[in-house]
């Protein structure tokens, strides 16, 4: 059962990286970037189970920084998205070498 | 019967996951995501930690989605069904990057059967405490006692995220 769990949060996270390289519309890419968090998440409930409590109220903190995190990063989409018209990441390449 | 219900959920987990990544419309993807976020909060309850599957389900699938539903709805970007992925080699190479990792990653967990011996010698101790305290006690304890600073922290970080977004979203374009 702790095995599989953590099993399953790696086949989650690398399920995240992979959006994260592949996609290139940024809310999708920002969804993906949750689905990391959230496999960290598990891995951490998991290790709970072995280590105390401890590592369920850090999964409260990655919760709470996630939340502060989408909200501010929403927002950083919402005016680049008024700036260019779009939410293509290849459109903004302004720091880009 | 557990163990049932623990691959179900996996599969729904990793099934929506997929679905998120390789979604054509944002609002499926936002869709799928809604539905992986449920999956594994229905593992954090096998994994008795009921109080995070509470808040997994409030918090993240209820709150944290609908902003992005929000955001996607304000952007109008529900029927913008143009192909946006890199291109195949691109593509198939990250994918073996990123499979190679969940690959040597997973090895290497379903390889550690000590943690199973750890865990099997901690769940009376923590059944007890869950018993004692109750699904919301057992984390409020720690919470309130060994972690009051960060927690107290995070209250600030949150108040910095509002303001922070605020400033953000009302700042006029050049």
């Amino acid at each position: 059962m702790l095995t599989q769990a953590l099993v399953l949060s790696a086949i989650l996270f690398a399920v995240g990286t992979f959006g994260v390289l592949v996609r290139r519309n940024a809310i999708i890419m920002f969804l993906c970037i949750e689905l990391q968090l959230n496999a960290v998440n598990l891995a951490l409930v998991a290790f709970s189970r072995v280590s105390g409590i401890d590592g369920q109220v850090f999964v409260f903190f990655v919760m709470t920084v996630a939340a502060a995190e989408a909200a501010v990063g929403l927002v950083i989409i919402i005016s680049i998205f008024r700036h260019y018209e779009t939410v293509n990441v290849n459109s903004f390449n302004l720091l880009k070498w | 019967m557990i163990e049932i219900l623990f691959f179900l959920f996996a599969a729904v987990a990793v099934g929506s996951a997929f679905g998120v990544v390789l979604g054509r419309s944002p609002v499926a993807s936002l869709l799928f995501m809604v539905s992986t976020l449920a999956s594994v909060a229905g593992i954090y309850i096998l994994l008795e930690a009921h109080f995070l599957a509470a808040i997994q389900v409030m918090v993240y699938a209820g709150a944290i989605m609908v902003l992005f539903l929000f955001v996607i709805m304000l952007l109008n970007l529900g029927h913008d069904y143009q192909q946006d992925m890199k291109g195949w080699g691109a593509s198939v190479v990250v994918l073996a990057v990123t499979g190679s990792m969940a690959g040597i990653l997973a090895s290497r967990f379903s390889g550690a059967a000590e943690l199973e011996f750890l865990a099997e010698a901690n769940t009376a101790a923590m059944d007890a405490a869950l018993v004692e305290k109750g699904a919301v006690g057992v984390i409020a304890e720690p919470l309130f006692t060994t972690y009051v600073v960060p927690f107290e922290i995070t209250g600030i970080l949150l108040l910095v995220a509002i303001v922070g977004a605020l400033a953000l979203a009302k700042r006029r374009v050049a």
